[in-house]
């Protein structure tokens, strides 16, 4: 029952109960599709791990942006690699489920390519850099820019669940406020921003309300991205593994970030375009291109930078970046453009 | 004759002092007294006689034992024996107003505001309180490098004049004096005596305690006499 | 008048283990009045003052307040929540060590504005209007308004406690020896100030304290509590000068005269 309510909003799409979520604690792979390790449960967690899980995930989606602890598990891997988010993508992972993992936005950092390598060896899933492919989307810091569907889940690593735990020491203390609503804290955090720098001066990890209700962490998303949580069709989950949390937003769902009416939320972004695809509407990384202090500004997402770089391939035919209307270091780079950075290398914080 | 406005029945009051082992002092017995308005009552009697204790059980200050004190507020007849502490505060802030020997305020608070402050939430604004509080002070011949000040450092007959401005400013009906005069020199004590004067002429019942003379003939309608209380064996 | 008591209690009693710390103690409070609670330590006045507001929950007994709309409340059978919206905007509590209501890494103004926000004041120059006000009605300079408490002497911490308390316009407050480890010069200013603002805004004070000048000086109504009774009550100046039961003569017998 559990898992028929979590899959209705990958859009139905899993064949059955039976089939997915049998009782069988060593899942025999017999999938003819990719490489396969033998002696693992359908993406690594046992079925009892995974049941406990998505009844978390489903008070969590009942009672939006509200922390609901969960029996985290040891993972591969240490916490702080995104154990959380690893274990609720294993949780609603199904085996027609299309896989993408980014990490800053990119698709092709170590992070990345180790979680989505993780999931193809356990669980035999197809995996996608393309967000307009996947359905389940495992992310560190970044909404992908392509506006997410309907049946299409995103899983947020989260490093620290508690949006007042630098205000608030105490963890008894911050669920009462939750409790009760009390949130005039997380407001005098914005004060002191304004009455010191004349400006909210939260880049990332901006606290959001949810449904009017839930004060939340959106985890260390850029606030440039916060926008994309209001009423996003797809299901948005969160998962703290060493906090042992995870909360949701369910679809359409209201996602205000704090504000003062007279300081409006303003998200925050370079004023350059993309160096690459030329973008402006995009989040931007600055990346160091040589030792002469040579610096470019590029898509953080680089699925959708390789996209509006095909597609003007397309219509115009082959062109280097160099070519278009951007000053930057690339310019001065050779034909093949082997002097622009890759999107692994960009860096941030 | 109009009803009085103060009037005692039958008023006894004692103190117990348990830590000197329960010992009971009694001071008043059946004590009937009646001022009407325009009024001056001066108690009379000697040192230790009670009539201080009088003063202060009819502003509510000490608690009668027995008796009643019966005062017009505000068209009704209240029972100060009686009545409960609110009503007692209304009756001091519309009624009855008691100037004591010493002052005792708020440290800190200038002399002005001591006086200004009492006529607060009687309707004057703050400024025209004020500014009456500083034309009463003036005549009282406390000078107005002085109304800035808190009256703490005052000399004794400065205090007192400060706190007779502070008990006639706001003219009660009802006015209890304990030694108006007492440590003041000749011009202030001619002063005071005109002002209790002219609050009599405005219809003020005055209860006094005055032990000098030549005020008392000046300001005494009669003499109440009380006397050191002796209870039947 | 004769309207009802913002705050009535009726027979609390709570004992600690064997220690009776409250017995019977009947309370009512009316809009505009100070009502100072004295007695010496472990005579029960604090626990009574967290009973009233609602933190300690008494064995036996009822707190009703009364709400702007005259509706009563009992204040131990409320929801959380209208208890904790109670006690962030109608009701104010002052403690004797400002660092236990005040947040030390947050500036004079973020203290001040904390309560207008929970309150879901949503308007920076608004919010930051009313601090600077605030400051100013407690005597604090205007430009420390963005410095951290712990810059502050302990006369303007407790000011400030009392700005950010009163900034809601709250109807009724606790003060827990609001005047307590103060020197005297800088207690008197506070006195003064308690007295003045309190007068001004008509709200109605539980006051605890040990000192009987300070009772005697902002307390309307006065009671004396001895092991978790009231012994006497009633007007300040009545108890105080004309006491009647012998733990009060004894207290009032104490007072040094400065």
């Amino acid at each position: 029952m559990f898992a028929v309510c979590v899959r209705r909003w990958n859009g139905g799409r899993r064949r059955s109960d039976a089939d997915c979520y049998d009782n069988s604690t060593i899942f025999i792979p017999h999938c003819p599709r990719g490489t396969f390790m033998k002696g693992y449960n359908f993406a690594y967690l046992d079925e009892q791990t995974k049941r406990m899980i998505r009844r978390a995930l489903l008070k969590a989606v009942a009672i939006p942006g509200h922390q609901v602890p969960f029996g985290s598990r040891e993972m591969p891997l240490p916490y702080g690699w995104g154990t959380g988010g690893i274990q609720v993508t294993a949780s609603v992972l199904g085996r027609d489920d299309t896989l993408k993992v980014i990490d800053q936005g990119a698709d092709d950092t170590t992070n990345a390519v180790s979680i989505r390598q993780f999931f193809a060896r356990t669980a035999g899933v197809r995996t996608t850099t393309h967000t307009g492919e996947a359905t389940v989307i495992q992310t560190r810091h970044r909404i992908p820019e392509e506006t997410l569907r309907e049946n299409q889940i995103i899983v947020y690593q989260v490093p620290q669940p508690e949006p007042l735990y630098r205000l608030e020491p105490s963890r008894v203390e911050t669920k009462r406020m939750h409790a009760l609503a009390d949130y005039g804290l997380m407001h005098v955090k914005l004060y002191e921003d304004v009455a010191r720098l004349g400006q909210i001066s939260i880049s990332y990890d901006y606290p959001v309300m949810v449904n009017n209700r839930y004060l939340m962490s959106p985890s260390p998303i850029p606030a440039f991205d916060n926008p994309k949580m209001n009423r996003m069709p797809a299901l948005q989950l969160f998962g703290a593994g060493r906090e042992k949390r995870i909360y949701a937003i369910p679809p359409w769902t209201e996602v205000r970030s704090l504000d003062f009416d007279d300081h409006p939320f303003r998200p925050i972004n370079a004023h350059q375009a993309c160096g690459l695809c030329g973008a402006t509407d995009s989040y931007k990384d600055e990346v160091i291109t040589d030792d002469l202090g040579g610096r470019m500004f590029v898509c953080s997402d680089t699925d959708h930078c390789e996209q509006r770089r095909a597609a003007t391939v397309q219509r115009h035919g082959p062109a280097r970046p160099g070519h278009r209307a951007v000053s930057g270091p690339s310019d001065e780079t050779g034909d093949d453009g082997s002097g622009a950075p890759r999107h692994g290398e960009a860096a941030t914080p | 004759m109009n009803a009085p406005l103060l009037r005692t029945e039958a008023l006894s009051k004692s103190f117990t002092l348990h830590l000197r082992g329960g010992l009971r002092l009694p001071v008043l017995g059946g004590v009937d007294l009646s001022v009407e308005a325009g009024e001056c009552v001066v108690l009379s009697g000697p040192s230790g006689a009670g009539k201080s204790t009088l003063l202060r059980s009819l502003y509510g200050n000490y608690r009668a034992d027995t008796g009643r004190i019966l005062v017009r507020h505000l068209g009704r007849t209240v029972d100060i024996a009686s009545a409960d502490p609110r009503t007692i505060l209304a009756v001091r802030h519309h009624t009855m107003a008691y100037v004591s020997q010493f002052l005792r305020v708020v440290p800190r608070v200038p002399a002005l505001d001591i006086v200004a402050e009492a006529l607060l939430g009687r309707g004057p604004s703050p400024e025209a309180a004020r500014e009456q509080a500083a034309a009463l002070l003036l005549s009282l011949n406390i000078p107005r490098r002085l109304h800035g000040i808190p009256p703490a450092t005052f000399s004794g007959g400065e205090q007192q004049r400060v706190n007779l401005a502070r008990g006639f400013i706001t003219g009660h009906p009802i006015l209890l004096l304990d030694e108006p005069t007492a440590s003041l020199d000749a011009d202030n004590r001619a002063v005071v005596v005109r002002m209790i004067q002219d609050a009599k002429a405005r219809g003020t019942a005055i209860v006094a305690i005055c032990h000098d003379l030549d005020v008392r003939d000046l300001i005494a309608d009669r003499l109440f006499p009380v006397a050191p209380y002796r209870e039947a064996a | 008048m004769n309207d009802d008591p913002i705050l009535a209690a009726r027979g609390l009693t709570l004992s600690f283990g064997v220690i009776p710390a409250l017995l019977n103690v009947d309370v009512d409070l009316w809009l505009g009045e100070i009502l100072a609670i004295v007695g010496e330590s472990g005579s029960g006045k604090t626990t009574l003052l967290n009973v009233l507001s609602g933190q300690l929950r008494p064995q036996s007994g009822i707190v009703t307040y009364r709400d702007p709309e005259g509706a009563a409340h009992d204040v131990h059978a409320m929801p959380p929540p209208m208890l904790r919206t109670l006690q962030r905007s109608d009701w104010g509590f002052v403690h004797q060590d400002p660092r236990r209501s005040l947040r030390m890494n947050v500036s004079a103004g973020g203290n001040v504005g904390e309560r207008l926000m929970a309150r879901g004041a949503r308007h920076y120059g608004d919010i930051r209007a009313q601090a600077l006000d605030w400051l100013e009605q407690v005597e604090i300079d205007a430009d420390r308004i963005d410095d951290l408490p712990r810059t502050f002497s302990g006369g303007m911490l407790q000011r400030l406690q009392i700005a950010r308390t009163l900034v809601t316009h709250p109807r009724l407050v606790f003060m827990d020896e609001p005047t307590g480890g103060l020197d005297v010069s800088v207690q008197a200013r506070l006195l003064d100030l308690i007295r003045t603002l309190v007068a001004r805004l008509g709200v109605a004070v539980v006051l605890v304290t040990h000192d009987i000048a300070v009772a005697r000086l902002l307390g309307h109504r006065i009671a004396v509590m001895q092991r978790g009774r009231v012994v006497e009550t009633g007007l300040t100046d009545q108890v105080l000068d004309d006491p009647r039961h012998p733990y009060t003569q004894l207290l009032v017998s104490s007072v040094l005269q400065a």
